[in-house]
């Protein structure tokens, strides 16, 4: 790159300043105005704005409600309640931020699912899905962290049980579990470094996203056809047409974000959270977050508790691998039929799992768990690297602007999108 | 159009698995809870229910003369009482009825004063143990959120304090318990508290046990959610005011991609 004032086509005589000496401008203008953008997308792909979306929201409000909560066991659970009462609109602040941890799971599984079934994790996206990935576990343990902080009875006993999981592992459990704690059960140390921790994550994954979309404007965006753009004829700029179409979904997400936080704000949460938490009672169900509970159900579906642990952090770990299981050079699942029904099994599965997580541990739930949790990894460790050979993929069309979907609905050809005059 | 229609099944294909999501969040909190609660249809249930402001006030009176004998309601200050109806000269006069410690002064001890509008409200006991001893081991919950830490809250309220009921045949009920037909397991501390005419109500309404019932879930459920009122009618303007920008933003949508044939 040669040394100087960056060649900058701003016109504008102050921001050109600016971006001849730091091209930000140029940057946005490449990566959100111009970039090229599959022109076949469908709303499947809004969750990815969705959540870079419902990330700052949760940043925003947490911060507020930080200013307001004192992370102490003694007075955790009252400064909540004095934010609901005399925090001016810390009602809202705070059901934003309670919900959109649920809002923010439900899109992120919508988009990991889109991932799936237009197999976005393949070739050249693989670093791509590992990332996202990573962002998917961060947000498991900032998640997790939060909803320690409101130090009601689901907080501490959710707290106990996950951060004991770590006792399974021989020898050196224990010490990992004290040494989680900063002491010998759940308590103020532990409020404090989870305070703390909680407030960190969410800017590591900030990070994170920042490199999950960097590596995906290297690659491009994968496409419902799954198949690459073959030239400007199959892609559109971002700007305005994603831009548009982003806002229609957002809206659409704001509404239901709205109605469950203006009309059902603790529809999702439990009531024992409103209890102070009480290291002496103990709840009748321990239930971890309704996000949590496919994994939570893999746990107790193993009689081992060393096994569960392993099996609930693989069921996760599985996901890093998945891009190398997956042995189909076809990505879309519109044109792989036998796969496409082994994946909505496979949501099925998911869906069953969440349903027996909320459950007590005992027959028939176990049984079911166990039979969900077999097909869970069955999917990913059978069934993809042995489709890949076995199945015969329906065929591609030529390119994504091409009416050759065999089979399909007809795809009226030309027009080649003009980008729009800005006014 | 076709295209146009897959959009929208996409779309509504995306919302359907939240919903189901969300769907299936609930057994979760269901799962323990096999006794059916009734629904006493209050005032501030649904998306438009306000606050019986009549029916929170005998709540604070019931509240005041039987229940604040051993429940705490420490969340609350007497300025709140303002938010249901009740005029400052009222909510003056009636902390002005209670004795709180305050200090230390300027000689360093603590002295006794009458309770301001912003005293929390006084709790019966000093502490937990003092609670308990006063209450054969048992320990009388806060109230001030305990519609919100109860499933279907202020229902069960109402539920609980109109359930002492005789027990069925073959139910033994333990030493210094109470048969509740609504209360998990059915043994409960709290003997029956409510009484016909255990109150006299200013407005002249008829104390039934049941009206007492509700009149106190009433105002529990207000204690719990002072905000309630305001977050729905503010949640209203916001999803209708949503409604309208989404359809525009489609507008918007559909003008940009008029040429693009997709």
């Amino acid at each position: 790159m040669a040394i100087g004032l960056h060649d900058s086509s701003i016109k504008n005589p102050v921001i050109r300043w600016v971006d001849q000496r730091l091209p930000v401008f140029t940057m946005m203008q490449k990566e959100y105005g111009t970039f090229p953008t599959p022109r076949n997308f469908n709303y499947f792909w809004n969750f990815g704005a969705l959540a870079m979306v419902t990330l700052m929201i949760m940043i925003a409000t947490g911060i507020f409600l930080a200013m307001n909560y004192t992370p102490h066991t003694t007075y955790a659970f009252d400064s909540v309640e004095r934010i609901m009462r005399d925090v001016n609109y810390g009602w809202l602040i705070r059901y934003v931020h309670m919900n959109g941890a649920s809002m923010f799971f439900i899109v992120v599984y919508i988009h990991i699912w889109r991932g799936l079934y237009y197999g976005s994790y393949k070739a050249p996206r693989e670093l791509l899905w590992i990332l996202g990935v990573v962002i998917f576990l961060l947000m498991m343990a900032t998640a997790f962290m939060g909803y320690v902080l409101p130090w009601g009875q689901m907080s501490f006993w959710g707290a106990t049980v996950i951060t004991n999981l770590f006792s399974a592992f021989p020898i050196v459990g224990e010490h990992i579990v004290t040494w989680l704690w900063g002491g010998f059960s759940v308590d103020n140390p532990t409020l404090n470094r989870f305070f703390s921790l909680h407030y960190l994550l969410p800017f590591v994954i900030a990070g994170v996203v920042f490199l999950h979309v960097a590596a995906l404007h290297i690659t491009g965006s994968n496409n419902p056809l799954g198949i690459d753009p073959k030239g400007p004829q199959d892609t559109l700029p971002f700007h305005p047409y994603y831009t548009a179409k982003d806002s229609v979904g957002l809206i659409v997400y704001f509404i239901v974000f709205a109605s469950l936080v203006f009309f059902a704000p603790n529809y999702l949460g439990h009531p024992d959270n409103y209890i102070p938490a009480n290291p002496l009672v103990t709840p009748a169900h321990i239930v971890p977050e309704w996000y949590f509970l496919p994994f939570y159900a893999i746990l107790r579906a193993v009689p081992d508790k060393l096994g569960g642990v392993l099996l609930m952090f693989g069921s996760i770990a599985v996901l890093f691998i998945l891009p190398w299981l997956d042995t189909s050079p076809v990505r879309s699942m519109r044109f792989r039929p036998i796969a496409k029904w082994t994946l909505f099994l496979w949501l099925i599965a998911f869906f069953v799992l969440m349903w027996a997580g909320g459950k007590p541990a005992e027959e028939p739930y176990v049984t079911i768990s166990r039979i969900a949790t077999a097909y869970y990894f069955a999917y990913f460790l059978v069934i993809l690297p042995l489709l890949g050979r076995l199945e015969r993929p329906l065929s591609l069309p030529e390119s994504i602007a091409l009416p050759v979907l065999r089979g399909g609905g007809p795809m009226p050809a030309g027009a080649v999108a003009k980008p729009m005059e800005k006014a | 159009m076709r295209d146009l229609k897959r959009g929208f099944r996409n779309l509504v294909g995306a919302m359907a698995l939240g919903a189901a999501a969300l769907g299936m969040a609930t057994p979760a909190q269901a799962a323990g809870e096999a006794i059916a609660i009734p629904n006493a249809n209050f005032s501030f249930a649904g998306f438009f229910g306000t606050y019986d402001r009549g029916s929170a006030q005998r709540g604070l009176q019931v509240y005041k003369e039987v229940c604040s004998a051993c429940h705490a309601m420490h969340l609350l200050s007497y300025r709140n009482l303002l938010e249901i109806g009740l005029s400052e000269d009222q909510v003056r006069a009636l902390a002005a009825s209670f004795t709180v410690t305050d200090g230390p002064n300027d000689l360093g001890e603590m002295f006794e004063r009458p309770a301001r509008l912003s005293d929390r409200f006084r709790r019966p006991f000093p502490n937990e143990l003092a609670a308990r001893a006063a209450n054969n081991g048992a320990y009388p919950v806060d109230l001030s959120v305990i519609t919100k830490a109860r499933a279907d809250g202020a229902n069960y309220v109402r539920a609980l304090l109109t359930g002492y009921v005789e027990p069925p045949e073959g139910f033994v009920v333990a030493e210094g318990m109470n048969y509740n037909a609504y209360f998990p397991g059915h043994q409960i501390a709290m003997p029956a508290v409510l009484n016909p005419d255990q109150v006299e109500y200013a407005d002249g309404t008829a104390a039934t046990v049941d009206q007492m019932a509700r009149d106190v879930a009433t105002f529990l459920a207000w204690a719990a959610e002072p905000e309630a009122e305001q977050r729905k009618a503010m949640g209203v303007r916001i999803i209708l005011f949503l409604i309208v920008l989404g359809g525009l933003t489609y507008a918007v949508k559909r003008k940009i991609w008029a040429d693009v044939a997709h």
